[in-house]
C-alpha cells in the first residue's frame, strides 16, 4: 500500500546480557553474603521466633488464642480500619500529591513541610495531640474517645504522609506532552486521567497503600490515649499483644502477631498484583 | 483544510511570544515554520492545536472558527518532539489510542492500526513498549498514533530535534514521501533552514513572534525579504554595503571592474574552497568557490584580485542603523 521505503529496522531492546546464571565474583559474592546476614539478624530470625512462639501450643492453642472472641475482636477492627483507612488515603494521598505537583497556591511550601509532621512525629505526641483536640475537654466540642472513630482517626493520622510522598515525584516526573497528545487524539480530562495518568502512578499507589496499610496494623501509640481500648470494643491488635504479654501468655501475643504478619504479606502482595493489572490494562 | 491565522497574539508574563501574526496555510500542502529558537513558531502551532489558548485573534481550520474550541474537537494530529509517547502501552495500543476514544469497533480498530504500522514500517513492533524503541522508530509510531483519527491537519513540532543527523535526515526524507502520499495539510516547526527548505512546499518565516516573510524555498532564497531571512537561510557575507552569499561572489585576477582586493587566506573544506579576500578599504570577504573554479584561477595567498557579484543573484542592502527592538516597542492590543 505504500511505496515509501527505510532502511530495514534493527530489534532495539535485547542489547543487554543476560546475567542470570552468572557465577558470582568474590565481591558480589561477599555483598550477597553480608547482606543476607544482615536481613537475617534483623528481620527473618525474630519473626521466626515469633511464628516458632505461637506454634508452642501447637494448631489447637494456635487457633483458640486467634478465635477467643476478645482477639478475635481487635483482629477485626485493626485490619478493617486499616482498609478501610489505606482505601480512603489511596483517593486522598493521591489529590493531595496532584494539588502540591500541579496546582500553584499561597503557602505551598508550608503545606509541603506540613505533610510530613504525621510521620516526624513521636507517635505518643500525635496520640496526645489527637487527645487534646477530640478527647473529652476538646476545645472543638468533637469528642470521640472511646469509640471506634478514635482508632480510624489516629490510623489516618499518621498514615496520612505516605501515599502523598509516593505519588508526588512520580507525578512530578509525567510528561505533560503525553497527556497533550491524549488531549489532541481527543481524549476528555477525565479518559486522559483515567487512561494516561493513573497507569502511571499505580505502582506509587501502590507502593504508598502497602505502606500505610503496614503502618496502620502495628499502630499503637496514637490511639491508644483516645481510644480508650475497650475490649471488643477499641482494642486494636497491639495493645492486644501487649497485654497478652502482660498477662504472661506469650503464645497468644505471638499468635496475634503471625496473623497480623500473615494479612500484611497478603494484603502486600495482593496491592502487587493489582498494579501490574492496572499497568497493562491501561 | 486550510488554516487561516488572523492578527494572533500571544503573551507568557511581559514575553511577546506572537505579535499580531496572520499566516493562511493552503490546503493539502506540507508548509515549515521556520525560525530561531524561541521566536513563537512552537506556540504559533500549539495554538493551532489548540494546547494553547491565543490572547487576541483568530484561527480557521478548513473554515471553521475554532478560536475558543478545546483541542479534543479541533480533529488535528499533533507530533511532540520527545515523541510523548504513551510509555505502560504497547505501540499497538499507541497507535490504537484516538480510535479507541472514539469507541471504534474492535475489528476496524485492528485493521487500521495494521495499516498505519505498515505505513510508517513498524509492523514487526507492534508488541513492544515505546521504550523498547529507538528514536527514529517512536516518532514514526508518534507519527502513526497522530495520522489514525485522520486529522484534517497534521502538525509536527521540531519532530525530527532530538534524533541524530543520520536518522533526521532518514526521516526527513520519508515524511516528504509520505505526505506526497498522504496529502493531509501538514505544518511542521523547525529552526534548521536545510530541513525547511528542503523539505517544505511553503515556507512562514518567524522570528521575534513576527512573520518576516512567507513564500516558496526558492521565493525565500532567491528573493529574501529583508536581512534576517538573507542571514537565516544560509551563509552571508559582506561586500561594501551589500550582503551576498559567499557562492554568487565571482573573483578575477585580470584588473577587470569590480572591487579590488587581496587573498589574505585560502581553506579547503572538502568540495568547497573558502577564499578570504581583504578590499582596499580593510573588509574582509568570504568567497566560496568549487575546485574547479579555484584551479582555473591560480591564485595564492596575497594575490591581488578583483571580487563582483555575480548576476541576478540575491543580494541585501544592509541598513545603517542597529535593528530595532521590537519587542519592546509592541503596542497592547
Amino acid at each position: 500500500m505504500t511505496s515509501t521505503t527505510l532502511v530495514p529496522d534493527r530489534p532495539a531492546g535485547d542489547r543487554r546480557p543476560a546475567r542470570a546464571g552468572l557465577p558470582l565474583t568474590r565481591v558480589s559474592g561477599l555483598g550477597l553474603g553480608v547482606a543476607m546476614v544482615w536481613f537475617s539478624l534483623l528481620v527473618l530470625i525474630p519473626l521466626a521466633a515469633v511464628v516458632v512462639t505461637a506454634s508452642e501450643g501447637g494448631w489447637g492453642g494456635f487457633w483458640r488464642a486467634v478465635t477467643n472472641d476478645q482477639t478475635a475482636a481487635t483482629l477485626r477492627l485493626t485490619v478493617g480500619t486499616a482498609l478501610l483507612v489505606t482505601l480512603v488515603n489511596v483517593v486522598m494521598g493521591t489529590l493531595i500529591a496532584w494539588v502540591l505537583v500541579r496546582d500553584r497556591f499561597v503557602g505551598k511550601r508550608a503545606l509541603e513541610v506540613l505533610i510530613d509532621v504525621p510521620f516526624a512525629l513521636p507517635t505518643i505526641v500525635a496520640g496526645l495531640v489527637l487527645l487534646s483536640l477530640y478527647g473529652p475537654d476538646s476545645p472543638l466540642g468533637v469528642n470521640i474517645a472511646n469509640t471506634r472513630i478514635a482508632v480510624f482517626l489516629a490510623f489516618l493520622f499518621v498514615t496520612l504522609p505516605f501515599i502523598v510522598r509516593t505519588v508526588q515525584p512520580v507525578l512530578a516526573e509525567l510528561d505533560p506532552e503525553a497527556e497533550e497528545a491524549a488531549a489532541s487524539l481527543g481524549a476528555s480530562r477525565f479518559a486522559t486521567f483515567r487512561r494516561i495518568i493513573l497507569p502511571s502512578l499505580t505502582p506509587a499507589i501502590a507502593a504508598g497503600a502497602a505502606l500505610s496499610f503496614a503502618r496502620a496494623v502495628g499502630e499503637y501509640g496514637s490511639l491508644v490515649l483516645l481510644s480508650g481500648n475497650l475490649p471488643m470494643r477499641t482494642e486494636v491488635a497491639s495493645v492486644r499483644i501487649l497485654s497478652s504479654i502482660e498477662n504472661d501468655n506469650p503464645e497468644s501475643a505471638a499468635a496475634v502477631a503471625v496473623v497480623l504478619l500473615a494479612v500484611s504479606l497478603a494484603v502486600i502482595v495482593l496491592l502487587d498484583v493489582i498494579q501490574r493489572r492496572v499497568m497493562r490494562r491501561g | 483544510m486550510s488554516i487561516e491565522i488572523s492578527h494572533v497574539g500571544k503573551r507568557f508574563a511581559d514575553f511577546v511570544a506572537l505579535d499580531d501574526v496572520s499566516v493562511s496555510i493552503p490546503a493539502g500542502r506540507l508548509t515549515a515554520l521556520l525560525g530561531p529558537s524561541g521566536g513563537g513558531k512552537s506556540t504559533l502551532l500549539r495554538i493551532i492545536a489548540g494546547l494553547e489558548r491565543a490572547d487576541t485573534g483568530r484561527v480557521e481550520i478548513d473554515g471553521v472558527d475554532a478560536t475558543a474550541l478545546p483541542p479534543q474537537q479541533r480533529n488535528v494530529g499533533f507530533v511532540f518532539q520527545h515523541y510523548a509517547a504513551f510509555k505502560h502501552l504497547s505501540v499497538r495500543r499507541n497507535v490504537a489510542f484516538g480510535l479507541e476514544i472514539r469507541k471504534r469497533p474492535t475489528e476496524e480498530i485492528r485493521r487500521r492500526v495494521d495499516e498505519l504500522l505498515a505505513l510508517v514500517h513498524l509492523e514487526q513492533f507492534g508488541d513492544r513498549l515505546p521504550t523498547q524503541l529507538s528514536g527514529g522508530q517512536r516518532q514514526r509510531m508518534a507519527l502513526a498514533r497522530a495520522l489514525a483519527v485522520e486529522p484534517t491537519v497534521l502538525l509536527l513540532d521540531e519532530p525530527f530535534g532530538a534524533l541524530d543527523a543520520k536518522v533526521r535526515k532518514e526521516l526527513r526524507d520519508w515524511l516528504r514521501r509520505l505526505h506526497d502520499e498522504v496529502h493531509v495539510t501538514t505544518v511542521f516547526v523547525t529552526h534548521d533552514q536545510e530541513e525547511a527548505l528542503e523539505v517544505a512546499d511553503e515556507i512562514v518565516v518567524i522570528n521575534e513572534g513576527r512573520v518576516e516573510q512567507i513564500g516558496s524555498p526558492d521565493d525565500l532564497y532567491d528573493r529574501p525579504a529583508n536581512e534576517f531571512v538573507m542571514r537565516f537561510l544560509g551563509p552571508v557575507t559582506q561586500l561594501g554595503d551589500q550582503l551576498v552569499r559567499p557562492h554568487d561572489l565571482r573573483l578575477a585576477v585580470d584588473p577587470a571592474d569590480g572591487v579590488p582586493g587581496r587573498v589574505s587566506r585560502i581553506t579547503r573544506i572538502g568540495f568547497e574552497i573558502r577564499v578570504e579576500v581583504t578590499t582596499a578599504d580593510g573588509q574582509s570577504v568570504t568567497v566560496t568557490l568549487t575546485r574547479n573554479e579555484f584551479l582555473a584561477l591560480n591564485i595564492e595567498t596575497g594575490t591581488d584580485v578583483r571580487l563582483r557579484i555575480a548576476p541576478d543573484t540575491p543580494t541585501t542592502q544592509l541598513s545603517t542603523h542597529a535593528p530595532t527592538l521590537r519587542t519592546a516597542l509592541t503596542p497592547t492590543h
